[in-house]
């Protein structure tokens, strides 16, 4: 199994205890995870959020929904505002809401990595991130991750070394190992097994996907 | 699956053209290539030489669609959006097996955001009663947990599933069964009040419908020849064994699904399916659409592995949805569903006994095997024992036992992974028993000349020289083991393989066609076909499919789409590029036949003129387009090479003190005719071996004996093996050109690696440990359990 404090293994989503980055701390809204069973959610200090509608309680804490709010998301550079329930996964919001279908759901619970996009360059499952917990941050997704137009090394690694079969993991697979790049330019293999290990390919692409991170890392040290 | 039309091929027989005699490469290169002669149309394009001498075809050409996959701009069926659509959420059986007496839609009705509900009248996938009469109800018999029932429409996913949770079910409970053995006792509780069938179809969906039904057991189904009795009379030496598989689900990522868009004129379907022909079939035939009002686009579809066929529940459910509600409906499945009612690969339980002479020469193979599909059939796995090897009798009997789960469906190679589990543990007990070496034996029983040149390669290897012929020789908890297995697979060609290319002015060239690309890299190769015909880089043809506007393609099942489309696409762009030379001729003022494609130039073989760029000479062309369109060709020689093979080796390294089975290495060696594109076929073996290690290790469908329902319908507690347990993969692949078609092609992906990697990991923790386990998964329990039940051990050791 993992080793639980390996940084490859505990992106797969914020630590409970992450510092309120945004303004908006974990804690404060797993308070009131009680309440986004019915889709609300409570927020303590939120900026980002421009819903007049947001019922502002005497503790200070905003309660929204469980309606559709306007939201004001970061993504690839650009800001977004969408509207939706809260309840919304950040995953849910960009196919659904932002037509950014290249972020795959496939398990919808956390355990395939096939939605993988980054939040501040750390790379999180969308499927288990609420749109709302993005605010206040920068997401990438697998159409950003090459800005100018060309492609990252590491899409171009992964086209010569035929890293995919169906494609379907592919996008989760590339945003999971250019995050490994971003942290350690030179990997090991051992290195990049670790950092796709919650990355599930039926398709059993794995020793292509090695093979183009690592040669992916090889263009990096050289450039 | 996939239907391979007889009378496709006949009517082509009858109508045979004239024909000519060209000489054609074949064998293996270095091995056995010699030039064949083959009787073929005229219409046929000139014989290509060997790989080697080829420039595109054969090599390692990148992939067509690599970077709109990497990039995540390939649209997959999940992610259209059409304006209006509406996201459809079925209503499912709570219950193994009950009557439907009510199903009340009033709260789902109501519920906001709602636009229509639908309620299932024929459920698709499970086997059907001969005589419905047994049954008088007003809806489908629920036969497992899982089994869509009815579904809602609704402006958001998230409503449509609330929705859906309002829809009351009232049942009429029936006893149930989910325990395959149990299934077979006569008093146990029956799937079905009378005989049942699945339709079968080639590539392993469905079974046969011509055989008796006793309580739950559909079958047997026999297959012999020459006299077993005697067989075993005649043997020196008998080897047997009992091999329990498990039900394995095909888990593919994108989950089955539609979107359907139902309009007065056209209803448009996206599928993520295997075949955008059968899916407009089906449809047509469901709804009673003429084929001209039903159309099927599959751009990208996220995995398969023989589950996707037809449109299936979801397909016409969608369409009816899409119908009522005259807005377009997406309805894919969510994973629980995946796992619970479209396809796995059937479980086995197979009772194998083998004779032999001293010398190695079998004479007799005894096969009794069971299987469960659920509630549908097709769990036969006698393959392997009916055409790997050469023996003097043979009795293989095979029956599907019918238990309240879903239906099972082909899943890659049908019934020879678990067969090959079997045969090939035997065949290694029976080389033991012998004292001969597993390859010697192999040499000695099967006939087939590739694979012949296949075990060569392996004996040559650095893997199998490491390999100490002794077994449970290391002393130490972990044991290194070194295991042999071998694999088959058939040469099925489907006629229904078109192609059309298009030569425009502007000198940009095209290939239609309905196929669609699963995965397996087909828009790459139609590619390189035409790259080599015209002489211009792959990348700049626009290749065109999944959408049965196009000519039809195959349906890619059974290893049949490389093999069957291919010589259809090379005979389209030879013929074009000789209509489109005899049309520019006349402005070149030189005849047609002094003109030649060459490197992407025009040239005149008398030197009559410099040499064009195809550009220049395509804006000659006396029309703004020249298209020709080309049917599949019969093979040249159809009575000839009619399997294939590949040879697997595994090393293990087994912890006896955990049980836990780590696999280092594996060598991979492979066969598919010509090979078109050797880094994709390379992948889809490398595929093959994994989910050949996943299905022996780890996967496994649990069913709750009290409540007859899956208790690991996810990702999580269905384990699957991921980056950690890839070992080091060393595939080899072996030229070996059959002189079959203008293409040579052949298939792998059933063949690749999928087949025999559970028999060799089996070899191989014997050869580690002394014992034989013939279980899958082989998980720790297993192991240890096996390790420690000494009479087995001591047996074999």
């Amino acid at each position: 199994m993992s080793d639980p404090s390996s940084p490859e293994d505990e992106h797969r989503n914020p630590t409970p205890a992450e510092p309120a980055r945004s303004g908006l701390s974990r804690r404060g809204f797993l308070k009131g995870a009680g309440l986004t069973a019915a889709g609300t959610a409570l927020l303590e200090g939120v900026q980002g959020f421009t819903h007049e509608a947001a019922a502002q309680a005497p503790s200070g804490i905003t309660e929204l929904g469980p309606e559709a709010v306007p939201v004001r998301l970061h993504i690839n550079g650009a800001e977004h505002t969408v509207e939706i329930e809260p309840r919304t996964t950040l995953a849910e919001a960009l196919r659904l809401h932002l037509s950014m279908t290249g972020t795959k759901i496939v398990c919808d619970r956390g355990v395939c990595s096939g939605c993988t996009v980054w939040l501040d360059k750390m790379p999180v499952n969308s499927c288990m991130t609420l749109a709302v917990d993005a605010v206040g941050r920068h997401v990438t997704t697998i159409e950003g991750i090459a800005s100018d137009g060309s492609m990252h090394p590491l899409q171009a690694a992964f086209v010569k070394h035929d890293a995919m079969q169906c494609g379907f993991c592919t996008p989760g697979m590339v945003m999971s190992c250019a995050a490994l790049l971003e942290r350690n330019p030179n990997p090991t293999e051992h290195d990049v097994r670790r950092a796709v290990s919650g990355n599930l390919c039926r398709c059993g692409t794995y020793p292509k996907i090695f093979a183009a991170t690592l040669d992916a890392a090889g263009t990096t040290r050289n450039a | 699956m996939t239907k391979i039309r007889v009378e496709d091929a006949l009517t082509e027989q009858a109508a045979a053209p004239a024909k000519k005699t060209v000489q054609m490469p074949v064998g293996v290169p270095g091995y056995t290539l010699a030039d064949e002669a083959r009787e073929v149309p005229v219409s046929e394009p000139p014989v290509w030489p060997i790989n080697k001498d080829l420039k595109y075809v054969g090599q390692s050409v990148e992939r067509y669609d690599g970077f709109a996959k990497v990039a995540g701009r390939a649209r997959y069926t999940s992610d259209v959006q059409l304006p209006g659509m509406l996201y459809a959420k079925f209503v499912n059986a709570s219950v193994p097996h009950a009557r439907v007496l009510s199903i009340d839609t009033t709260a789902a009705e109501k519920y906001p955001g709602v636009r229509g509900v639908h309620v299932i009248q024929h459920v698709l996938g499970n086997a059907v009663l001969r005589n419905p009469a047994l049954e008088p109800v007003k809806y489908p018999v629920v036969r497992y947990a899982g089994q869509p029932v009815a579904a809602v429409a609704a402006t958001t996913p998230a409503a449509a599933e609330e929705a859906a949770a309002l829809v009351k079910l009232k049942y009429d409970t029936i006893p149930f069964v989910v325990n395959e053995v149990k299934a077979r006792d006569a008093d146990a509780p029956k799937v079905f009040p009378g005989a049942a069938d699945e339709e079968a179809s080639a590539g392993g969906g469905g079974g046969p419908s011509d055989v008796k039904q006793t309580g739950n057991i559909h079958g047997p189904s026999i297959h012999k020849h020459g006299e077993i009795e005697q067989g075993f009379k005649d043997a020196d030496v008998v080897v047997e064994g009992h091999f329990v598989t498990q039900v394995q689900t095909h888990s593919a990522l994108e989950t089955h699904g539609v979107v359907a868009d139902w309009k007065p004129e056209l209803l448009t379907v996206y599928a993520s399916t295997q075949g955008t022909a059968g899916v407009r079939e089906e449809l047509s035939g469901f709804f009673k659409l003429p084929l001209t009002q039903v159309r099927v686009i599959t751009e990208y579809m996220g995995g398969g592995f023989g589950a996707k066929f037809g449109a299936g529940n979801p397909g016409v459910v969608a369409a009816a949805l899409s119908k009522k509600t005259g807005a377009p409906v997406r309805l894919m499945l969510d994973r629980e569903e995946e796992h619970l009612s479209v396809g796995n690969r059937p479980s086995s339980d197979q009772t194998l006994r083998i004779g032999a002479k001293k010398d190695g020469t079998l004479t007799a193979i005894h096969l009794v095997a069971f299987g469960t599909a659920g509630c549908g059939t097709g769990a036969g796995c006698s393959g392997p024992a009916s055409n790997l090897y050469k023996t003097a009798s043979l009795h293989a009997e095979e029956s599907d036992v019918f238990i309240n789960a879903g239906p099972g469906s082909a899943m890659r190679a049908p019934g020879h992974p678990q067969g090959a589990f079997a045969l090939e543990q035997t065949m290694d007990d029976l080389a033991v028993k012998l004292g001969m070496d597993p390859l010697d034996l192999r040499d000695k029983t099967d006939e087939h000349p590739v694979r012949r040149v296949e075990r060569q390669v392996v004996r040559e290897s650095e893997l199998w020289k490491s390999r100490n012929p002794v077994a449970n020789a290391d002393r130490g908890p972990v044991k290194r083991g070194v295991g042999f297995a071998q694999s088959v697979w058939y040469r099925f060609v489907s006629m229904a393989s078109n192609a059309e290319v298009r030569i425009h002015k502007d000198g940009s060239i095209e290939v239609l066609s309905g196929v669609q690309d699963i995965g397996s890299g087909i828009r790459t190769v139609m590619a390189q076909i035409l790259a080599e015909q015209f002489g211009i880089p792959p990348a700049q043809i626009a290749v065109k499919v999944g959408d049965t506007n196009y000519t039809p393609g195959p349906e890619s099942g059974g290893s049949v789409t490389t093999l069957s489309l291919t010589p259809a696409v090379r005979d389209a762009a030879w013929q074009a590029s000789q209509k489109f030379l005899a049309d520019i001729a006349p402005a070149l003022g030189t005849p047609a036949h002094d003109l030649v494609l060459v490197d992407g130039e025009v040239r005149s073989r008398s030197g009559k003129f410099e040499p064009i760029s195809f550009k220049r000479a395509a804006a000659k062309m006396s029309s703004s387009q020249i298209s020709v369109q080309a049917k599949r060709v019969p093979d040249y020689d159809p009575k000839k090479y009619l399997t294939y093979g590949g040879v697997d080796v595994a090393e293990v390294e087994v912890d006896t003190e955990l049980g836990r089975i780590h696999v280092r290495r594996v060598l991979s060696v492979h066969d598919c005719g010509r090979p078109m594109n050797p880094t994709q076929t390379i992948s889809q073996i490398n595929g093959g071996i994994i989910q050949g290690i996943s299905f022996t290790l780890l996967e496994n469908r649990l069913l709750d004996p009290v409540y007859g329902i899956m208790v690991n319908p996810d990702l999580e507690q269905y384990k699957i093996v991921g980056s950690r347990e890839i070992p080091d993969i060393d595939v080899r692949l072996v030229e070996a050109y059959l002189g079959q078609s203008s293409t040579d092609a052949s298939g792998i992906a059933e063949a690749a690696g999928v087949i025999s990697i559970g028999a060799a990991i089996g070899n191989a923790v014997y050869n580690a440990t002394g014992v034989r386990i013939r279980q899958t998964p082989m998980t720790p329990a297993v192991v240890l359990a096996a390790l420690h039940a000494p009479a087995q051990g001591k047996e074999m050791a």
